[in-house]
């Protein structure tokens, strides 16, 4: 039988290298791989959020406001209040716009924000020279229906923006050092981007009372957002804390009194041709109070984030400019 | 110099594009996409939709007409469709050639006919004699309805695993790993004969090989010319012996044997004076009756086991504008269309829950979706009318129409965190779509462990709002098994799933 064959010299040096460098090779890979952890452990990197703001200037208003039927123009007028878009974005910024985009709801039904209102900002984004201008929201109904039924899709393509839809691989391990939100998977395209312009629309809510510019934050984390609701006003001042935006335009232009965040019904909207701006979150969000006919007292976020420094929820102190 | 333009090479090319409309038009049924193309067009040429939903429901609904031209084509032209349209024919032709490697002289053996190649016929009777009973089986193994359902469920979700090219999600699929594993197993079966499926037991080439019982156009082989040396089987799709006496109701027509032929005794068209006898069918009559009899028997048999007609299911909850169960069952081909086209990944292919005749049509699973609000996408593609077109002011009901509903949600108190644990929560309410909501709350003071009392919002579900959407069920802070969640009573299609005798203020 051939395996009976006696080996010759070459061949048993050969066979004996071969057996003795696999031999070597286990050895050096059990030596290389032992462990006393089950699986391999990847060290993750946690991001930390830039701070987005600008220096605040004594000479222009802390909130401008404006009405008006023409909404483009009057989210304009009331950015050039405060110093016109060059103030806010640099020439070869990228810009990031977060509006509410969170449901596949129609204009009109107030659930989103006014495509004109985001038009107008795109415009001046690029008018005041940045890179690019994106446009996000983690929203609550599928993405792409959401962007396209409100409206935004279509007005930002058209303006020259970008639409970035977040898909389940776009989030990053973040920490947002707050009370509740700790360590959180938050949308990378803010870790991408130089100036965040938070632009809002009013909703009534009926856990936290109103949905406005704090709220509008969560679009920007993804996770398992729905718990945030146990504790929903110490969250929202986390992200508020979290995440200092570097301009927030409120769209009060329609606004959803009942039945919120989601809407529905044309009669649970009640117009009020308005749009506000301010550097100050906090200032803008308690001036958009008004709208739903509630009082600070009634939004403990506002006062948490206040008393963290975020902004000022004492409107009689501060320079309101109707334009 | 070989002939660019040969027989061949015109099969090659309709073949490949027909094949690339195919992966196209289940690629634009995607809501960013659709802008009114047929994307159902395959499913409506197919001839064997056509006519066993015609045998369920009397009607030859829709787009179904179109199937007429492959009908009457097919009369003139014999089964062309196999190897010049049809995708899955074509796939496994391609499959065929890259598995196998074997030498000419099998290739003879292996492309002539063999018994086992009646099977189809057997399986098309079975299948036939089912649909006139009012079970509309077909769909399991009509190549289409087959191909459509494997890509949807099977091959695009697993290139976007791969790639991520294709969804923004990647999407999921209940027990989807079942239609991945016959789809495989359909591939693979080519490595042990070419186009094993189509020729053994797919019941469409079995309808059109009928169709093709005598074709005026036909592969004619030149007695004298043929000096019988069969090289005419070498690469021969239909395994329909050209050699010797062509079965037309086997030749896909693939035109490879008059490319192959050294005598050029072989040509397609009319039978000249020389021609060769051809013959139709080469079946059993025997087994043939016996598997129109064996239908007939296990037709009750099969009506006798619980499906979502006779005894309503809790998870059957299928897509906005199904019709009801019986009729539904009716025409569902299972091809996976709703499933490829639903934004949330909502509609998924069921396993038992409607009894095996139910075996992957759609039922909507709310831990993985939800039926959008404003979304009526899945009847648009349906190809039957399983879930019927409707608009969505027909779905949400506008001027004083009731809204479409598909099921009620109920909590479950001992898991909801406000209710057993005294957590605010509330994001069913926040999510629930319908204006006024659904789902409302009683603010309570409870009275805490450590004596302190709190307000809490208790949520109930309104059930003349509720439409079944199942949002809250999906958003539902409680992951495994959420604190509210759908089931199908209540659902407007069924007159025998309900609950309530007339609606009540809560």
């Amino acid at each position: 039988m051939s395996n009976t064959k006696l080996i010759n010299r070459r061949d048993f040096i050969k066979k004996s290298g071969l057996v003795a460098s696999l031999a070597l090779g286990a050895g050096v890979w059990g030596y290389v791989f032992y462990s006393d952890e089950p699986v391999k452990k990847t060290k993750k990197h946690i991001m930390t959020v830039k701070d987005f703001r600008v220096e605040p200037i004594k000479t222009y208003p802390d909130i401008a406001v404006a009405q008006g039927r023409d909404v483009e123009a009057i989210t304009k007028k009331v950015v050039d209040r405060l110093g016109g878009m060059s103030r806010f974005v640099k020439p070869g910024e990228r810009v990031l716009i977060k509006p509410n985009a969170s449901w596949d709801r129609q204009p009109e039904l107030a659930a989103n924000t006014n495509p004109l209102v985001i038009s107008a900002i795109v415009k001046m984004c690029l008018e005041a020279k940045a890179k690019e201008v994106w446009v996000t929201d983690v929203t609550v109904n599928d993405a792409q229906r959401s962007f396209a039924r409100s409206g935004i899709e279509q007005a930002v393509l058209k303006a020259g923006g970008i639409i970035k839809f977040p898909s389940s691989n776009d989030f990053v391990e973040t920490d947002l050092k707050g009370d509740a939100l700790k360590v959180w998977p938050v949308c990378r395209f803010i870790h991408d981007i130089d100036k965040v312009i938070n632009v809002p629309v009013v909703k009534h809510h009926s856990l936290s009372k109103c949905t406005i510019a704090m709220k509008n934050l969560y679009g920007l984390i993804g996770g398992q957002r729905n718990l945030l609701h146990q504790d929903i006003y110490t969250s929202i001042a986390d992200l508020a804390t979290a995440i200092r935006t570097t301009l927030t335009v409120i769209d009060a232009t329609r606004v959803l009194m009942r039945n919120g965040p989601t809407g529905g019904d044309i009669s649970d909207v009640s117009e009020h041709h308005t749009v506000l701006a301010s550097i100050d979150t906090v200032a803008a969000e308690t001036y958009a109070l008004r709208f739903l006919d509630l009082k600070v007292e009634d939004v403990p976020a506002i006062s948490i984030a206040e008393k963290r420094g975020v902004g000022s929820s004492r409107l009689n102190d501060l320079h309101i400019a109707e334009v | 110099m070989k002939k660019l333009l040969s027989y061949r090479n015109i099969r090659r090319l309709y073949a490949g594009f027909f094949l690339l409309l195919f992966f196209l038009l289940i690629f634009l049924t995607n809501f960013r996409f659709m802008r009114g193309f047929e994307v159902a067009l395959f499913l409506q040429l197919d001839p064997l939709n056509a006519i066993a939903t015609f045998l369920t429901s009397w009607t030859i609904y829709k787009g179904l007409i179109i199937a007429v031209v492959i009908i009457i084509s097919t009369l003139i032209l014999g089964r062309y469709f196999c190897s010049w349209m049809c995708p899955l024919g074509i796939i496994n032709q391609i499959t065929g050639s890259i598995l196998q490697k074997i030498k000419p002289v099998d290739a003879y053996k292996m492309n002539s006919f063999r018994t086992a190649y009646r099977i189809k016929y057997y399986v098309l009777t079975f299948l036939l004699v089912l649909a006139i009973g009012g079970s509309l089986q077909i769909g399991l193994f009509d190549p289409i309805a087959l191909i459509t359902r494997s890509f949807a469920v099977s091959v695009f979700p697993g290139v976007n695993f791969s790639t991520g090219a294709l969804y923004l999600n990647q999407p999921v699929f209940y027990g989807g790993v079942l239609v991945t594993v016959v789809f495989l197993i359909i591939l693979f079966a080519n490595r042990y004969i070419t186009r094993y499926w189509c020729r053994t037991l797919c019941p469409l080439g079995a309808m059109l090989g009928l169709l093709s019982f005598s074709p005026i156009f036909a592969i004619r082989r030149d007695v004298d010319r043929c000096n019988n040396c069969q090289r005419c089987l070498k690469n021969c799709h239909g395994a329909c012996d050209p050699h010797s006496t062509l079965k037309t109701s086997e030749c896909m027509v693939c035109m490879n044997c008059i490319e192959d032929c050294p005598e050029g005794a072989l040509r397609y068209g009319l039978p000249a004076h020389k021609s060769a006898q051809v013959t139709s069918l080469d079946i059993n009559r025997r087994r043939l009756v016996e598997s129109a009899v064996f239908g007939l028997i296990a037709f009750p048999m099969i009506r006798s086991s619980v499906n979502a007609e006779n005894i309503p299911q809790p998870s059957v909850i299928r897509p906005p504008g199904s019709l009801a169960e019986k009729d539904f069952l009716r025409r569902c081909l299972k091809c996976g269309q709703c499933m490829k086209i639903c934004p949330t990944n909502a509609i998924q292919p069921a396993l038992l829950e409607s009894g095996f005749e139910g075996l992957w049509t759609p039922i909507i699973i709310n831990s993985i979706g939800y039926c959008e609000y404003n979304c009526v996408l899945c009847g648009q593609v349906c190809p039957t009318g399983a879930i019927m077109p409707i608009t969505v002011d027909k779905k949400i009901g506008s001027g004083g129409e009731k809204p479409i509903k598909i099921g009620t949600a109920f909590y479950d108190y001992g898991r909801c965190l406000p209710w057993a644990m005294h957590t605010d929560c509330i994001v069913c309410e926040e999510v629930c779509p319908t204006s006024p909501k659904a789902i409302w709350f009683k603010q309570v003071d409870v009275k805490m462990r450590d004596g302190s009392i709190k307000k809490f919002k208790l949520p109930y579900v309104d059930v003349n709002l509720c439409i079944g959407c199942g949002i809250c069920e999906n958003k539902c802070p409680v992951k495994d098994r959420p604190a509210i969640r759908v089931t199908s009573v209540g659902e407007t299609r069924s007159n025998k799933n309900k609950m309530v005798l007339k609606e009540n203020k809560i």
